[in-house]
């Protein structure tokens, strides 16, 4: 069970969180003119990475707010937590 | 058997306060302060159970948590009855009754025993190579295996008791109450750490407390009496709390642990009523000290088991905090210098000790000369060959140990005794350290594993981290505080140390016999009756992996999971094998380190609180009305209300042609509503939803269907433009918070430009559906200012108004395809404002329906429930709704999705309308459809999604996804039973009112 620091409320336990996949996806602004496996990318291609992940988290059971997190997948260790529309810190 | 081996009186048991109890429906006394083992072995018990696969009889082999045999059934036949619980933590108390598992018809004469002898015939992995075949048997040995499956019996009737959970947050969490943790948890605390200390046991202390060796001393005193006196001391530090009975089931990652504290089973049972009977913590601690002490490791030898082989360590400890001596004839049996405490302990309390055998060549430590000096005769180089006695032992067999201790020589002495302690080396109980997620080492000249790589805020101190004698105890313990807790003094500076150094060890993990190791038993897991005879038979069979080896061979899968001989495997494995044991590596230790009750899992959560409830404001009308209710997702929702005895059936039956002949009136207050604002939430809409919504007036109501990404419908529901800025949206019930979840993501995620704001507001509104040919005229009698005309208020419009004083948002929309109005109020007005409905509508014969018949009726128009028409692979254009994709639109969410190959196949599966050739035949939901009956295998066109006997249409209607359904118009299909097929044919899905000429009727 995680110590998550949500930027906005500080330091919760990980129940009042959820996991919301791999960070840093866009949704493609021009979504009509992709192809078939162009949009297949963005909509099912995930990696799974053992170590260094960047993800999304959402504070679902206190502000709501999405956030991301850098968290090396081999050992749980949270090693950055930082707000949507930030830049992601260099690894 | 009556004899009473009680030694001279220990301080831990009260014997002024003399205990009855039962074991096996035999009575039997003690003192308060013995455990059930204690109180047995006072009593001359050893043999408390059978093994489990052989059934041989098994006695009491330890003193604490770690033991694998004197596992019992607590309080059995009662409600209160607990299995495998370990014997030596069961506290006794007056009236308390136990019974041995794993026997019948009982643990002196046990039929299962016969297994022991066809023992050739069960080696490991018999079950997984005696079951294979042939495949059709199954079922039969299925029937045998599960009767021989399983320990102790679990309780028929509930649990009384209640259970608690508690959040403990602290600086400095302690584990184990050993000298270890109880000068850590002192120095912690007087440094202003905010410190919890728990051990397992009662007593604090763990094996020092009795610790009475001659040679170590503490500023000049035993350890066992300056231990005493810093435990006094305890009391008056701040900042300390000491929860005892407390066992830490599991250490997560981020320092999060579990621990089970045991507030009533020590209590009788007139003093356990109404009183929390075990509190699960969850602790999260800012720095872990692990004290979990060590583990004593038996020795394996053949035929190891007999009731009446014990540890050594347990034998010092029973004779010398429970004062009871274990056997009258006492042997010990070591490869290092502990056995000799264990049977000075013993002589000094006048207990005969008749010989130590010992597989070193010679020991000159203080301890092994002083036991020489009293008389006890020592055999060095010797090795136990075998042991006699089938419920208890009686004698063994001793021969000479060849240089490389893989052999005997020389000529067997026989020897008898009624007890032997095993003393095989201590073992770090790194358990809840490799929980944790940090990594262990192998020492090569310890030969144990130690921890190396922490991953959280956490030391190891004491024997788990490897530091045995007092010495190096103090140390290196002073040491690792000075440099965790950044302490400069501490108390263990000026502490003065003399111990006795031990200078030598053997280690042989498994010892020989004269015997061939086929015609042996040397027993490696009791519990599970794993000899080392499996291991080398899984290593021959060509399995590799300590993990493959524990699974096939089951050792240390019982419930003590392999506390005692994991080593031991470890080592067989790796001497066969020819390799190191720090290659190797160790199984993964899970938690619980000891079982859980169930109780202590869930906690509260039992009963009504399994799962949290929503109930809405008109629910008490419902529950004095007789409605039956169903759940949905959270909600108790009104299922249908039954008069004089009716049937569902019947029910719903009556409720459908009311509704549609009259009025009826519907709970509608869980439907999930989103308030949105803002000045972008016209354009939020219109990505959200596939239709368009940029050109809805001010006052009007649009249904809206919501999309995946996938392009699956995820939600459907009206939404009603308040203002200019404003909407409200309805959601299904059971989707309400993850819409919300949804639209939220996408505002603060993929579109933060967005001028939009959400609020849930479910439980502000309370929603009563009023529907049917009469419904304007009731409305019109609750609010008669209120302009009912089609011109002013028509279908898909919204108007505030005034009940009384009570303000209220009226929708004129429908999901029954009658003309109806959905009333909102203030929640807390919503129980009034449906009897205002039900009392203005008693003249048009007014009828409550539930849910089902909301189901119906919908059915009837062929409205899709998004949930049980649709499955997550259902596309709009599945559906047939391909009226409310707007193609306009340039962008909305899932609408690529539409455009791919997959979702523009022709013949997935589309929704249509079924009916049955007889009309009275209702299908069931679920069923599949064929066109075929003679095809095998048969192909699945689909199945039935929704099914009803229409009263309106007098006549059975069904809604179904079926492949390439849309072009199938008027085609004769099947729906196989398992006693008939019955002939449905394909139809257009609204069954009712096709031209919607009801909504204004």
């Amino acid at each position: 069970m995680f110590l998550i620091n949500c930027p906005y409320c500080g330091e919760r336990d990980q129940q009042e969180f959820k996991a919301g996949g791999e960070a840093h996806i866009e949704r493609p602004k021009q979504p009509t003119e992709l192809s078939d496996d162009e949009w297949a990318e963005y909509l099912f291609m995930r990696k799974n990475i053992k170590g260094v992940q960047f993800e999304r988290w959402n504070h679902t059971h206190g502000c709501r707010k999405w956030f991301n997190m850098v968290r090396d997948t081999s050992n749980d260790e949270i090693k950055a937590i930082y707000k949507m529309g930030e830049k992601p810190p260099s690894q | 058997m009556n004899k009473n081996l009680r030694v001279k009186s220990s301080e831990y048991i009260d014997e002024t306060n003399r205990i009855s109890f039962k074991f096996n429906d035999r009575t039997y006394h003690g003192f308060k302060g013995d455990t059930l083992a204690s109180a047995l072995l006072a009593n001359n018990v050893h043999l408390v159970g059978r093994s489990f696969k052989y059934h041989r009889p098994r006695g009491i082999m330890t003193s604490g948590s770690e033991e694998p045999n004197a596992i019992v059934q607590v309080n059995p036949g009662t409600n209160r009855t607990e299995p495998n619980v370990r014997a030596t933590e069961v506290e006794i108390y007056e009236g308390l009754e136990a019974s041995s598992q794993n026997c019948w018809p009982s643990v002196e004469f046990d039929i299962g025993g016969i297994n022991n002898f066809l023992s050739p015939f069960f080696p490991a992995g018999f079950y997984y190579k005696t079951f294979m075949w042939p495949a059709s048997f199954w079922e039969k040995y299925e029937f045998f295996i599960r009767h021989s499956a399983g320990l102790g019996k679990s309780p028929t009737s509930s649990d009384p008791d209640i259970y608690d959970h508690q959040n403990v947050h602290c600086d400095v969490l302690v584990v184990g109450a050993g000298i270890s943790g109880i000068l850590t948890a002192k120095n912690a605390a007087k440094n202003n750490f905010k410190t919890l200390l728990v051990d397992e046991k009662n007593e604090l202390g763990g094996s020092t407390i009795f610790e009475n060796n001659e040679f170590n001393k503490i500023d000049n005193k035993t350890p066992s009496e300056w231990l005493k006196q810093e435990i006094k001391e305890l009391k008056d530090i701040k900042n300390l709390e000491i929860k005892t009975r407390t066992s830490v089931a599991a250490y997560h990652q981020y320092n999060y642990l579990l621990a089970r504290e045991n507030l009533t089973d020590h209590l009788e049972a007139k003093d356990k009523t109404n009183k929390i009977r075990q509190r699960l913590l969850k602790i999260r601690a800012k720095k872990v000290i692990l004290a979990t002490g060590a583990l004593e490791r038996p020795l394996i030898f053949n035929n190891n088991d007999r009731p009446g082989i014990m540890l050594s360590s347990a034998i010092k400890k029973y004779s010398e905090f429970y004062g009871v001596a274990c056997g009258s004839k006492n042997i010990f049996f070591t490869n290092n210098d502990s056995a000799y405490e264990s049977a000075l302990s013993l002589y000094n309390k006048g207990i005969n000790v008749e010989a130590i055998i010992d597989i070193r060549e010679q020991s000159e430590s203080k301890i092994v000369k002083k036991v020489k000096e009293v008389g006890i005769k020592v055999y060095w180089s010797h090795t136990i060959v075998d042991t006699a006695g089938y419920k208890r032992l009686n004698g063994i067999s001793i021969m000479k140990l060849s240089n490389d201790g893989t052999s005997v020589t020389g000529s067997k002495i026989s020897i008898s005794c009624d007890c032997l302690g095993v003393a095989g080396g201590w073992t770090p109980a790194v358990h809840l350290y490799t929980q944790s997620g940090s990594k262990l080492k192998f020492d090569e000249e310890k030969q144990i594993f130690l921890p190396n790589q922490n991953t959280s805020e956490q030391i190891s101190v004491g024997s788990c981290g490897g530091d045995f004698k007092i010495d190096e105890i103090i140390k290196n313990l002073n040491q690792k505080l000075k440099d965790n807790l950044n302490i400069k003094e501490t108390d263990l500076d000026n502490i003065k140390v003399e111990i006795d150094q031990e200078n030598s060890k053997r280690n042989i993990w498994l010892l020989p016999s004269d015997k061939p190791l086929g015609k042996t038993k040397p027993f490696v897991d009791y519990q599970n009756d794993a000899t080392a005879k499996d291991i080398k038979l899984a290593l021959r069979e060509g399995f590799r992996s300590i993990e493959h080896v524990k699974r096939y061979t089951t050792t240390g899968m019982g419930t003590d999971q392999g506390k005692l001989g994991n080593m031991h495997a470890l080592g067989i494995i790796a001497d066969t094998a020819g390799v190191k044991m720090g290659e190797l590596g160790t199984t993964t230790f899970r938690p619980p380190y000891t079982p859980l009750t169930f109780g202590t899992i869930v906690g509260r959560n039992v009963g009504k609180f399994f799962d949290i409830f929503r109930r809405t404001p008109m629910n008490d009308w419902h529950v004095e009305n007789k409605a039956e209710f169903e759940n949905v997702g959270q909600w108790k929702r009104a299922w249908y209300y039954p008069i004089n005895g009716e049937t569902m059936h019947q029910a719903v039956q009556r409720e459908s042609k009311a509704a549609r002949e009259s009025a009826g009136i519907l709970d509608a207050s869980t439907l999930g509503k989103i308030d949105i604002q803002g000045s972008d939430a016209s354009e939020f809409l219109n990505r959200v939803y596939t239709n368009a919504w940029s050109k809805l007036a001010i006052g009007k109501c649009r249904y809206g269907l919501m999309l995946n990404e996938d392009g699956m419908v995820y939600d459907d529901g009206v939404t009603t433009r308040l203002g200019e800025n404003h909407y409200i949206m309805t959601t299904t019930t059971g989707g309400a918070a993850n819409v919300l979840g949804k639209l939220e993501d996408y505002l603060q995620t993929e579109w933060p430009e967005l001028d939009v704001y959400l609020t849930s507001v479910t439980d502000h509104y309370a929603t009563a559906s009023l529907c049917g040919p009469n419904s304007k005229k009731i409305l019109k009698k609750i609010i008669p200012d209120l302009d009912l005309s089609d011109e002013s208020f028509p279908h898909m419009s919204f108007k505030e108004a005034n009940i009384g004083h009570i303000q209220c948002r009226i929708m004129r929309i429908s999901f029954t395809g009658e003309h109806s109005y959905e009333i909102n109020v203030q929640a807390s007005y919503g129980k009034d404002l449906w009897e205002k409905c039900m009392k203005a509508g008693q003249e048009f014969n007014i009828t409550p329906y539930g849910t089902e018949t909301m189901h119906l009726l919908r059915a009837e128009k062929g409205f899709i429930i998004v949930g049980q028409d649709t499955d997550g692979t259902m596309t709009p254009i599945d559906l047939q709704m391909d009226w409310i994709v707007s193609k306009k639109k340039y962008d909305f969410i899932g609408k690529r999705s539409l455009y791919r190959s997959d979702t523009m196949r022709e013949d997935r599966k589309q929704l249509v309308g079924l009916l049955t050739e007889d009309p009275n035949v209702v299908l069931e939901e679920g069923a599949q459809i064929v066109s075929e009956l003679n095809q095998n295998p048969v192909e699945m066109l689909g199945h039935v999604t929704s099914s009803y006997f229409s009263p309106n249409l007098k006549k059975s209607i069904a809604l179904a996804v079926v492949r390439g359904g849309k072009d199938m118009m008027g085609k004769k299909l099947f729906v196989p039973m398992e006693n008939k097929n019955i002939n449905v044919t394909v139809a257009n899905p609204v069954f009712y009112d096709a031209k919607n000429e009801r909504l204004n009727a």
